[in-house]
């Protein structure tokens, strides 16, 4: 991308030599793959369910299943966002509803219930994914403690607060010249 | 040389780039001796800055050593001269500038066509912004290439120290001109929304400009506690009601003078519905900036009041009630900082003990800690209000 984008600089513009560490961490980029398939799921979801119902022997709910494409696209667009948090704990919520959904297809009469094993694993192991990304993008990038620091030691007027005030007054040609004006309030 | 570089959304890392050099004859070359994020930064950071590309060096807010100089300068900048660097370029010589509308400069903004077609006339040309607004690499950099550098400058007296002066490039002149354009009366309250960077800065000015009560408006307690030492009446929007505690404030009447220093992100709370509206429009890109905060101040502002934005906003903004604007009859007052026109005036008041805009500095770090500051900066994480960075300094001091 930025061998694209130096197309555009003007040639005397710094061009990048060696890339240095990221302000993004592993958790973030963790998030931002899990957006993305979150996204690429939803999609598939919302144009073939009926694939995904016949795989799993769950024929007639295919409305569902495009409920669930629509909040997987939702998910994955606040994964991507500045507010991830929120995207992937909505995604751990999503796994336990996608797991509550496909549970009940595991009975022994559905010829795909082998399948369905299958895709309850992958489920779980997507969730333990979508906890562990949630749960380090919260500690990230969270404020932590309750703790913070007192500036009210940090005036800035050198000479305190109340010269400070009142050097509107002792400026030539200040609107505040002369003596105070009372409140109008 | 190592630099800051912008390689998407929070993607910012600390680069080996090559260095620049003087191309044309009135450009300087500065060694970048301290450099600021700002709060504007951030915006960049989110990507919510259109035009920005992959690649870019950023910053606008830094100083340093001349060390060398175009033909062109015509002597007005030697070798080895200390600046600080207003973050928009201006030749001094336009219409605009004539005027002292130094952001609104006819001539620096590089990308003139793309600037025409998206702000109808172009602006002024920043330092480690959009493309929009010319592209020019940014000073969190261990060297900057200064165009028009016998106007773009602001030589820094002896006597002043680097944590000094370094804000008068940004956002000191930033806040003063946000405190200036509210034409401050003895009998105004003024109601600041925002205590970071530029809404500390604005809060002195307003003290300084003479009005009868500043007010501050936030919900950190660090920044609320930094405020009411520069002599403002905290408010924390999180534990009471903004309207009624200014109404109450001021007779009932609400703050004559309102002063945006928030912009176009403000924050996002369950107890107001338009913010989480205006975060999931921002989201799906069907809205560019959340405009809470004017909303606010368009509803608890006295009538003929005056409402002062130097928070950035960079687009379209939705359900900004202009019904309410003009029936109450406001000015509205807003602007990228016309820094040059402000800073003779504040180098003075610093030179002579009136304000320290160092105060606002809770860090000091080294150019390579920069990629990890902003994470901490923009998640508000130990008590952070201003950084500052160090090139060619490896230092950590807090």
């Amino acid at each position: 991308m930025t061998y694209l984008s130096n197309i555009v600089r003007s040639p005397g513009d710094p061009k990048i030599i060696r890339s240095g560490p990221s302000s993004l961490g592993t958790a973030d980029r963790l998030a931002r793959a899990l957006g993305w398939f979150s996204i690429g799921l939803g999609l598939m979801e919302l144009i073939a369910p009926h694939r995904i119902t016949r795989t799993l022997g769950m024929e007639g709910q295919e409305s569902l299943i495009r409920a669930y494409g629509a909040r997987e696209i939702g998910s994955g667009i606040l994964s991507l966002s500045i507010d991830k948090q929120v995207g992937l704990w909505s995604r751990v919520a999503g796994d336990g509803l996608d797991v509550a959904t496909v549970m009940p297809a595991m009975r022994d009469d559905n010829p795909k219930r082998d399948n369905v094993g299958l895709a309850l694993a992958m489920l779980l192991g997507v969730m333990a994914l979508d906890v562990i990304a949630a749960q380090s993008v919260t500690s990230r990038h969270s404020r932590g403690s309750r703790q913070w620091r007192d500036y009210s030691d940090r005036s800035g007027f050198p000479r305190g607060i109340e010269s400070a005030r009142s050097q509107a007054h002792r400026r030539p040609g200040s609107r505040h010249e002369g003596p105070g004006i009372a409140a109008v309030h | 040389m190592r630099a800051l570089v912008w390689h998407g959304k929070e993607d910012i890392r600390c680069d080996q780039v090559t260095d620049p050099g003087i191309e044309e004859p009135r450009d300087a070359i500065v060694k970048v001796t301290a450099c600021a994020i700002c709060g504007s930064d951030l915006h960049l950071f989110h990507n919510l800055i259109p035009a920005m590309l992959p690649g870019d060096v950023i910053g606008h807010e830094f100083m340093g050593e001349v060390v060398e100089v175009g033909p062109g300068v015509n002597g007005k900048l030697r070798k080895g001269e200390r600046i600080v660097v207003p973050f928009t370029i201006f030749c001094g010589e336009c219409e605009q500038c004539r005027r002292k509308n130094f952001s609104c400069c006819e001539r620096t903004n590089r990308n003139r066509k793309l600037a025409e077609a998206t702000f109808g006339h172009p602006i002024a040309g920043l330092f480690g912004y959009t493309h929009l607004t010319g592209g020019y690499p940014g000073g969190q950099a261990e060297y900057v290439r200064v165009p028009y550098a016998d106007t773009t400058h602001i030589k820094v007296p002896d006597s002043l120290t680097d944590e000094q002066a370094l804000f008068l490039g940004d956002i000191f002149p930033t806040g003063w001109q946000a405190a200036v354009q509210c034409d401050i009366e003895p009998t105004d309250t003024v109601a600041i929304w925002g205590c970071g960077p530029v809404g500390q800065m604005a809060i002195r000015s307003a003290i300084l400009l003479g009005a009868r009560q500043v007010i501050a408006i936030d919900c950190i307690p660090e920044r609320l506690s930094m405020a009411e030492a520069g002599g403002a009446i905290p408010i924390n929007f999180e534990e009471e009601s903004v309207i009624e505690r200014l109404n109450e404030l001021t007779d009932n009447k609400g703050p004559e003078k309102c002063i945006d220093c928030v912009g176009m992100e403000s924050h996002v709370s369950m107890s107001q519905p338009d913010t989480i509206y205006d975060r999931a429009k921002q989201m799906l890109m069907m809205e560019n900036d959340r405009p809470h905060v004017l909303r606010e101040m368009i509803y608890v502002i006295r009538p003929a009041g005056t409402i002062s934005i130097p928070g950035v906003y960079s687009g379209f903004s939705d359900k900004i009630p202009l019904g309410q604007a003009m029936n109450k009859g406001l000015t509205w007052r807003m602007g990228q900082t016309h820094v040059n026109r402000w800073t003779d005036d504040l180098t003075r008041r610093i030179e002579e003990g009136e304000i320290d805009p160092s105060f606002v500095i809770t860090h000091t770090v080294g150019l390579e800690e920069g990629p990890e500051m902003y994470k901490i900066f923009r998640d508000k994480q130990d008590s952070c209000i201003k950084v500052v960075l160090k090139p060619g300094q490896e230092v950590t001091i807090q």
